[in-house]
């Protein structure tokens, strides 16, 4: 494989890739779209239930207003043009999680058409168009292995609200897919609309890859991959089957149109039997709701409330406080993490140091106590107060970073000034040279082998002394004072 | 007493309840007491619920003695078409299907007669999912016409139109896709009122085709229809296609007669192999009317000979998706099988009769991938022209005079293994449903074996109060509406 420079189009023996992704993302409504009852993850089976989204007889839709609204949040946040009038329609199909037998979506007249949306890849900035965004209802949930001998159906899912967004085939790597997938997600997260979790489902993607020669503007024969649980998951899905396509083409083979599900236990794509997705949805329009009438004014009211968007965040973050691009996509990619950068500046930490205790300290801690599973994190374990005190103590020379780093577990869960620690544990960064000269002697005396080296010119060996000079000191030498008064002791000159 | 309760109009009733002349639950008995006595000979009803309507009735008694108003149609006995959700009465559409269901909640008009004071006393039968104009697709059970037990009473709604001709109930609920309410009221002698599309609420009535589907009352007189109507119309939050235009007071302006209105006769309604009766009696009917100072002039609706193969492509279509839930997944009938696609096979070819599969399958290849533009959306364009047609009518004219069939009420298994023909017998009711208009249908001569004939007339969009003024100024001037079948 010739994954060429990062950021490069993806090729293999002189074929490129065409990817578009479709993305199914759960909306965050308290109701769901055509009913009164709660649209909350999880809940006991068929709680959150009610004869509308069970598809009892002589039941009706009643659309959800909440849920335009967000569709249009979506699509105004990704350039698209919202549509005056759109419809809904019926996408008939039998599956036992499908009440009704049929899914109310929309199909000739979507409300979100022609927009786009811009990634990074590797700093550099592209636009990946998207053809469309509508709504839809979500099914219910088949579940096989609970009982024996039969399966069952927990509708809590149904009719829950989601937003099918179809990408335009723009993409040309499985690098540029993720990078995508994370924007779109980010751009969402931003909206409020979606939290964005591909474990629960809330956030789902499917790909449609296809190969052809370098070059050519004619598209190959397209695959359409399912089951890819994480970004992790599309990525690798991607490069399998782009390998895939490649080799059968160049074995003189020809590629079969097939749905074709991610398996990520075996690390492969398997087609799925063809009658599973042969299906003719005989689509039409939604006679049980009226066509879909929006306002401008209503698109310029919900044009008003948008938040600042990842993108415009991330170049005035580059501008603004003369970050990196890749610091800055890293801090705006989550709308609160990037607040709480923010919140630190304002609280006087200087703009980089801030960056780098964000873009580390911080966001290890959002891993690890999965803080990322929220929309939004309003509850930090550590306010950005308490992250600036930290960095300016750094920067000030007070403390070294080395102590920070160890006083920054001491701060979660509770609202301490680390400066007033500092102070009372006198933890201040040791630059006395008084008493540092006496570690330093300390030191020399019992390592005379590393002395007996660095004399001969082994210049790496300073770092142990230093090192052993810190471990003595409890961390808190400035380290550059200890370096200096090493050479000094050290030195040819006061040999003897 | 000489005239027995259940010989009553609804209004007689509800006034004689209101002036506590009778109570409730004793009407409520004479009228139980009607059904059985006439049910053996007549199969109106799927379902009797005689405690619940008894508990009903003792409930508005109760709320009459503590000074309460009983609801306009306090303690009046009346019928709900098996289609209409009933919250604890098994709601069966005549299906095999749903033979057992017991819905968990009432339709909107189901819970509006109940808050208007109705009791309900039972269900009636119709064709299998309201498809079909003689009430034989049922299979649950056969209805016979109460003026000859050998014809059918018309349908969809035929059980509705039988228990009202035969003086079970004082009004019956029936639901109207392409005449299933003006059929059997025709057929069996009554009023039947199709409303305009959106008038009344759809919730919890089993959708048949939802674009055209409408719920209406049929009942003795045009005042008992109006009343019905004012009782179950209006805006309904759970129904996004029923309109938020107020209700108005049907029963205001009844008698203010057909003085100056122009009433148009469509030349494509009195052609095409009439029964010479029905020709005699519907042109009698408007020469009445003409003589209480209406107008009458000759309209055209030249789109009319595309209605039905319209109806029968729009409403299959819509039909195959809306029975789609009928899978044996959640309710109704299942029939155990060793795999998925053998349950849903296996289940719905035993749950669903002849003519439901027959709609079905027209209506899922009208809908197919490469037929859908010639099928579906070219039966949509025509139904814009056969409104259209009824626009331009009606700038000239404030209704349209027409029959409500062809010919009078046919017998029992005449047609039945003719679906073309039975078709046809809704070819003067179905471009009313496409257009979306109000139509009511009421009676106007007899045939010469004594077979009731009905007369149709077709309004502008809401104007349903124009028609029942026409309708009560023709029952006025006659006394076909007073004539019983049964003694």
């Amino acid at each position: 494989m010739t994954q060429a420079a990062a950021g490069a189009p993806w090729t293999l023996e002189g074929y490129e890739a065409v990817i578009g992704l479709e993305v199914h993302a759960e909306l965050l409504t308290r109701a769901k779209v055509f009913c009164g009852c709660s649209a909350a993850f999880g809940g006991e089976p068929n709680t959150n239930v009610c004869p509308v989204c069970l598809g009892m007889p002589g039941v009706l839709p009643v659309l959800n207003r909440r849920v335009v609204e967000f569709a249009i949040r979506a699509g105004l946040a990704t350039n698209c043009t919202i549509a005056p009038r759109s419809r809904f329609a019926r996408k008939n199909y039998f599956y036992p999680d499908l009440p009704k037998g049929y899914q109310i979506s929309m199909y000739e007249a979507p409300l979100c058409t022609g927009g786009w949306l811009e990634i990074v890849v590797d700093g550099v900035p592209r636009r990946v168009g998207l053809t469309r965004i509508h709504i839809e209802e979500d099914t219910g949930k088949n579940i096989h292995d609970l009982v024996a001998g039969g399966s069952l159906v927990d509708f809590n899912r149904s009719g829950v609200p989601l937003l099918e967004i179809v990408g335009e085939p723009d993409i040309r790597s499985p690098a540029e897919a993720g990078a995508y997938l994370r924007a779109l997600r980010s751009v969402l997260q931003y909206l409020e609309i979606c939290d964005g979790n591909m474990e629960e489902g809330s956030f789902r993607c499917d790909a449609n890859v296809s190969v052809r020669p370098v070059g050519s503007s004619i598209l190959g024969t397209k695959v359409e991959i399912k089951n890819m649980n994480s970004f992790r998951h599309v990525e690798r899905a991607l490069a399998w089957e782009l390998r895939r396509q490649v080799r059968t083409l160049q074995a003189g083979e020809r590629l079969v149109q097939e749905t074709r599900l991610w398996d990520a236990e075996r690390e492969e794509t398997r087609a799925m039997r063809s009658k599973e997705h042969a299906h003719d949805y005989r689509y039409f329009p939604e006679p049980d709701l009226l066509p879909l009438e929006v306002s401008q004014a209503w698109i310029e009211e919900v044009r008003a409330s948008l938040p600042e968007l990842p993108g415009a965040r991330r170049r005035r973050f580059e501008g603004e406080y003369g970050l990196s691009a890749y610091d800055a996509d890293v801090l705006t990619q989550r709308k609160d993490v990037a607040d709480f950068f923010e919140a630190g500046v304002a609280a006087g930490a200087q703009a980089k140091e801030m960056a780098n205790w964000v873009t580390t300290e911080i966001l290890r801690i959002v891993r690890e106590q999965r803080l990322d599973t929220q929309l939004v994190i309003r509850d930090w374990p550590i306010t950005p107060a308490q992250v600036a005190a930290l960095a300016r103590l750094v920067d000030g020379g007070q403390i070294t970073r080395n102590t920070a780093k160890q006083l920054l577990p001491r701060l979660i869960g509770t609202d301490d000034d680390p400066a007033r620690i500092v102070e009372r544990e006198g933890l201040g960064q040791v630059s006395d040279r008084g008493a540092l000269q006496q570690a330093v002697h300390e030191v020399i005396r019992q390592a005379p082998e590393q002395v007996a080296q660095f004399r001969a010119g082994k210049e790496r060996v300073l770092g142990f002394l230093v090192g052993q000079v810190m471990k003595a000191t409890g961390g808190k030498a400035n380290p550059q004072l200890v370096q200096e008064l090493l050479r000094a002791a050290l030195s040819p000159e006061r040999k003897g | 007493m000489s005239v027995p309760p259940y010989q009553w109009s609804l209004r007689e009733a509800a006034a004689r309840i209101r002036r506590r002349e009778i109570s409730a639950v004793e009407l409520t008995r004479t009228a139980l007491a009607r059904i059985q006595a006439v049910e053996p000979a007549i199969g109106a009803f799927l379902t009797c619920c005689e405690a619940d309507a008894l508990a009903a009735a003792e409930s508005i008694d109760r709320r009459m003695a503590a000074g309460e108003d009983p609801g306009s149609l306090g303690g009046v006995p009346v019928a709900v078409k098996d289609n209409i959700c009933t919250a604890g009465v098994r709601t069966t559409a005549a299906s095999r299907m749903l033979e057992s269901f017991v819905p968990a909640f009432d339709a909107t008009v189901t819970a509006k007669l109940r808050h208007a004071g109705a009791v309900i006393v039972g269900k009636t039968n119709c064709d299998e999912f309201a498809m079909g104009s003689s009430t034989e697709n049922s299979a649950l059970g056969q209805t016979r016409n109460p003026w000859d037990s050998s014809r059918v009473p018309g349908g969809s709604s035929g059980g509705s139109g039988a228990a009202v001709a035969a003086r079970e109930v004082y009004a019956a609920l029936g639901t109207d896709t392409g005449g299933s309410i003006r059929l059997p009221a025709a057929f069996c002698g009554v009023v039947g009122l199709k409303p305009t599309y959106g008038r009344v609420s759809r919730f919890g009535v089993i959708a048949y085709a939802s674009s055209l589907d409408q719920v209406g009352p049929l009942t003795r007189d045009v005042t008992d229809a109006a009343m019905v109507l004012e009782a179950i119309a209006g805006h309904d939050p759970a129904d996004s296609t029923a309109s938020p235009r107020p209700v108005p007071a049907y029963q205001d302006g009844l008698d203010a007669g057909v003085r100056g209105m122009r009433l148009g006769l469509p030349r494509e309604y009195f052609v095409q192999g009439m029964h010479p009766e029905v020709d005699r009696a519907v042109r009698a009917a408007v020469g009445e009317l003409e003589r209480l100072g209406a107008s009458i002039e000759e309209v055209s609706l030249p789109h009319t000979d595309y209605a039905i193969a319209t109806y029968y492509l729009i409403a299959t279509a819509e039909a195959s998706s809306n029975l789609a839930r009928y899978d044996g997944v959640r309710y109704g009938l299942r029939v155990p099988s060793a795999n998925l696609g053998e349950m849903y096979e296996r289940s719905r070819a035993a749950g669903f009769g002849t003519e439901v599969k027959r709609r079905i399958m027209l209506g899922t290849y009208a809908l197919s991938a490469g037929y859908y533009d010639a099928y579906y959306l070219k039966a949509q364009q025509v139904r814009t022209l056969i409104r259209r047609d009824f626009a331009q009518a009606f700038e000239r004219c404030d209704a349209l005079l027409t029959p409500v069939a062809p010919t009078p009420a046919f017998r029992l298994g005449e047609r039945i293994d003719d679906p073309l023909t039975m078709y046809l017998s809704d070819i003067l009711t179905i471009s009313v449903n496409l257009a979306g208009l109000p139509a009511l249908a009421v009676p106007c001569g007899m045939d010469s074996d004594g077979l009731p004939i009905g007369l149709q007339v077709i309004g502008r969009p809401f104007d349903e109060a124009t028609l029942l003024r026409i309708g009560y100024a023709h029952e006025l001037a006659s006394d076909w509406h007073r004539r019983s079948p049964l003694p």
